[in-house]
């Protein structure tokens, strides 16, 4: 085994540190390495974008698993690609985009791996028509904690297919996987863009029925507005643009994809970061302005409409020293109420947020652990240095709890065991398949650790 | 596993039935809190203090420990990571005050009162700082004084072993970076307490409860060390460059 490194991991909030091995292994590597496991167990670590300590192991071993998109295989007539769960999506994109292809279901950034958008089952502005990312894998083959591979999907044991969706890496580890694509005629979306006055109003035009007749749908809220104003939004409704949607220039190279980096932040933040309540609600005011009231048809780029927060490298560094806690929570339809409620909670505790997103979910998928059901979902970015945070945050899993919700682990910093075991009704079938294949508690992972997902 | 806002899962107070470690247990309780360990010599006490802490959201419980029992540290630790899971804050909150200067004249006295504060404060840190080191991740707080800054001779054997204390814990801490696990050094000035009672107090006293505020922050913010009250940091500054003659005529308590 290579050089062993022992490395202080947190989340992509800068939250939770703890220590552990480090080391780099290609997949044929993996049985020898299994060997070298003490009862502090392994974790395959992708490219850390879990905010919390999902993909972190104190005092045990972290595996970051080498293995890139360049020997991906695309099946044009299948519309099929297989791929090493250590590729990420922005390698994958690079690769299918310019093919004709894109893929399933895209996060708010491309930096997340094949192995890790599994371990998530994450989920995309089109959850509402396409579903999470386990929906669209084909087949896995997944290294055990005995040394074997498994070779998993609907048909070949579908329990601990449908256990690794979603399973945060803990009932083994992803070797590869094939995934079914969409097939894209160019590589710019066209998108509707409106300024929606209030909550209530959003939620009954993501509600009205136009939702589905988009691909891509998703809300950006200001927080930072109280009273009549609150949950003022913009609401922001895509699909692919067909050739004929672009302009004459842009039809010569439809396909051409070429993500930038445009900065990244120094490391070097004053203290106590630069934001506060107040730099907040100047910029989500500039922002909510900036959009357009209504806009049918706008051009743009994949990039720009799936990725906005990718052209800023390091961006979690804004928070300063103490970091920044997200916070997405779901709640199910007929809980508009509450959902309200909650908005109105953040809004008056003067949390400053510039990411407060909403989303319409659509049907969930048979994995025991899936965050997406249907109904709401909030995303919150909170400074982790915010006065009484931990007090809101805590009383908003109560709320979610009561209104038979549950929170996303990928995101997840703070919470008890008590809320998990509320909100995943289905966590006991979960950890009896895990126990199935991974009895002597291999794979461990920090975030199990605290919200004891292994344990009953 | 301490979550985003440094908030303990597993609370240890080594010295279970201490003013200001009990204060400092109560401070750390939050939604996630599971389990308290009080640990300490006096069983009864121990249970009286535990049941005065239980809230019925997690658990308290009392385990004997024997500062002086060096013997036995080892084992008690890695008995508590065995049952309660990984320890997220160990508080070093025992020692004895002694009996001022007489303490100084009495050969065994003066030898239990070392061996206790020190020695024992030693041992079971370096048990802790073992185990924290095999978890990645916690926090060892060391109840120091600032009877430890600069002795004084009213209380000069109980101020010396503040300085070991003090020192060691500083070099643990040092010894710790990069293992995920870190020390933090509480001084606090005169505390008004069990453990003073009867005592004049001095300038700059404070309580547990305030004690426990400056540590929870500390804790918080990853401090190295804290002073409770926070001006003592700068008094101490002044009085360490005081000629002795001077100290020594000081009227601190």
């Amino acid at each position: 085994m290579r050089a062993v490194v022992r490395t202080t991991l947190t989340g992509w909030g800068r939250t939770n540190p703890s220590a552990a091995d480090v080391v780099e292994l290609f997949p044929g590597e993996l049985p020898g390495a299994l060997k070298e496991i003490d009862d502090r167990g392994a974790l395959v670590r992708g490219l850390g974008r879990s905010y919390g300590d999902a993909a972190q192991n104190g005092g045990g071993l972290v595996i970051r698993l080498l293995g890139s998109a360049s020997d991906a295989l695309l099946d044009r007539a299948a519309g099929t690609v297989t791929v090493s769960a250590g590729a990420s999506l922005d390698e994958l994109l690079r690769h299918l985009v310019p093919r004709g292809f894109f893929v399933p279901v895209t996060p708010g950034t491309r930096f997340v791996t094949i192995g890790g958008a599994i371990a998530s089952d994450i989920h995309g502005k089109n959850h509402h028509v396409d579903g999470s990312f386990g929906n669209h894998v084909l087949r896995m083959s997944l290294q055990l904690a005995d040394g074997s591979v498994a070779e998993l999907s609907r048909t070949s044991d579908p329990d601990l297919f449908w256990a690794t969706i979603g399973g945060m890496g803990l009932t083994g580890i992803v070797l590869e996987a094939t995934i079914a694509l969409l097939a894209v005629e160019t590589s710019r979306m066209a998108v509707d863009t409106h300024r929606i006055a209030d909550l209530d109003r959003l939620m009954s035009v993501m509600d009205d029925g136009d939702d589905e007749a988009h691909r891509y749908s998703v809300a950006w809220i200001d927080l930072a507005a109280k009273g009549s104003q609150l949950g003022r939004s913009v609401l922001t409704r895509g699909d692919h643009a067909k050739l004929d949607q672009l302009s004459a220039k842009q039809q010569v190279d439809p396909l051409a994809y070429g993500p930038q980096q445009l900065v990244s932040v120094p490391p070097i933040i004053p203290r106590p970061g630069l934001l506060n309540h107040m730099t907040v609600a100047a910029f989500n005011e500039l922002w909510f302005r900036k959009a357009p009231k209504r806009r049918l048809g706008g051009i743009e780029s994949i990039s720009s409409f799936f990725h906005p927060l990718d052209m800023v490298g390091q961006w979690p560094r804004f928070y300063g020293r103490p970091g920044l806690v997200q916070y997405q929570l779901m709640v199910p339809f007929g809980q508009e109420d509450a959902m309200r409620r909650i908005v109105e909670r953040v809004s008056a505790s003067g949390a400053a947020s510039f990411l407060a997103v909403l989303k319409r979910f659509g049907a969930g998928n048979e994995a025991p652990l899936s965050f997406p059901q249907p109904g709401w979902t909030l995303a919150l970015d909170l400074p982790g240095g915010a006065p009484n945070l931990d007090r809101l945050l805590h009383h908003l899993d109560d709320m979610v709890l009561g209104a038979g919700g549950r929170n996303y682990f990928a995101k997840d910093a703070h919470t008890s065991p008590h809320t998990i075991r509320g909100g995943y009704s289905r966590l006991a079938e979960w950890q009896a398949v895990r126990r199935r294949v991974d009895p002597h508690d291999s794979w461990q992972s920090d975030l199990g650790r605290r919200l004891r997902l292994a344990d009953d | 596993m301490d979550n985003a806002f440094g908030q303990p899962q597993t609370i240890v107070v080594l010295g279970g039935t201490s003013d200001i470690g009990l204060a400092i247990a109560r401070e750390l309780i939050s939604p996630v809190t599971r389990t308290i360990v009080l640990a300490c010599r006096d069983l009864d006490r121990g249970e009286r203090a535990a049941a005065a802490l239980r809230d019925g959201a997690f658990e308290v419980v009392v385990v004997h420990f024997d500062g002086a029992d060096t013997a036995s540290h080892e084992a008690l630790i890695a008995g508590l990571a065995a049952t309660y899971g990984d320890l997220d804050v160990v508080v070093l909150a025992f020692g004895q005050l002694g009996n001022g200067e007489e303490t100084g004249r009495d050969v065994t006295d003066a030898a239990v009162l070392a061996h206790l504060n020190f020695t024992g404060a030693v041992s079971v840190a370096v048990a802790v700082a073992n185990r924290l080191r095999v978890q990645g991740h916690g926090t060892l707080v060391v109840l120091s004084s600032v009877a430890g800054e600069r002795v004084r001779k009213a209380n000069f054997v109980y101020g010396a072993t503040k300085a070991g204390l003090d020192g060691f814990a500083q070099g643990l801490g040092d010894s710790l970076v990069g293992s995920g696990a870190r020390v933090l050094v509480v001084r606090p000035g005169f505390v008004h307490s069990a453990m003073t009672k009867g005592m004049k107090a001095a300038p700059f006293a404070t309580t547990p409860d305030k004690v426990a505020e400056v540590t929870v922050r500390g804790l918080r913010r990853g401090s190295r060390t804290v002073w409770a009250p926070g001006i003592l940091r700068f008094v101490f500054s002044a009085l360490r460059h005081l000629p002795a003659p001077v100290w020594r005529r000081l009227p601190l308590g």
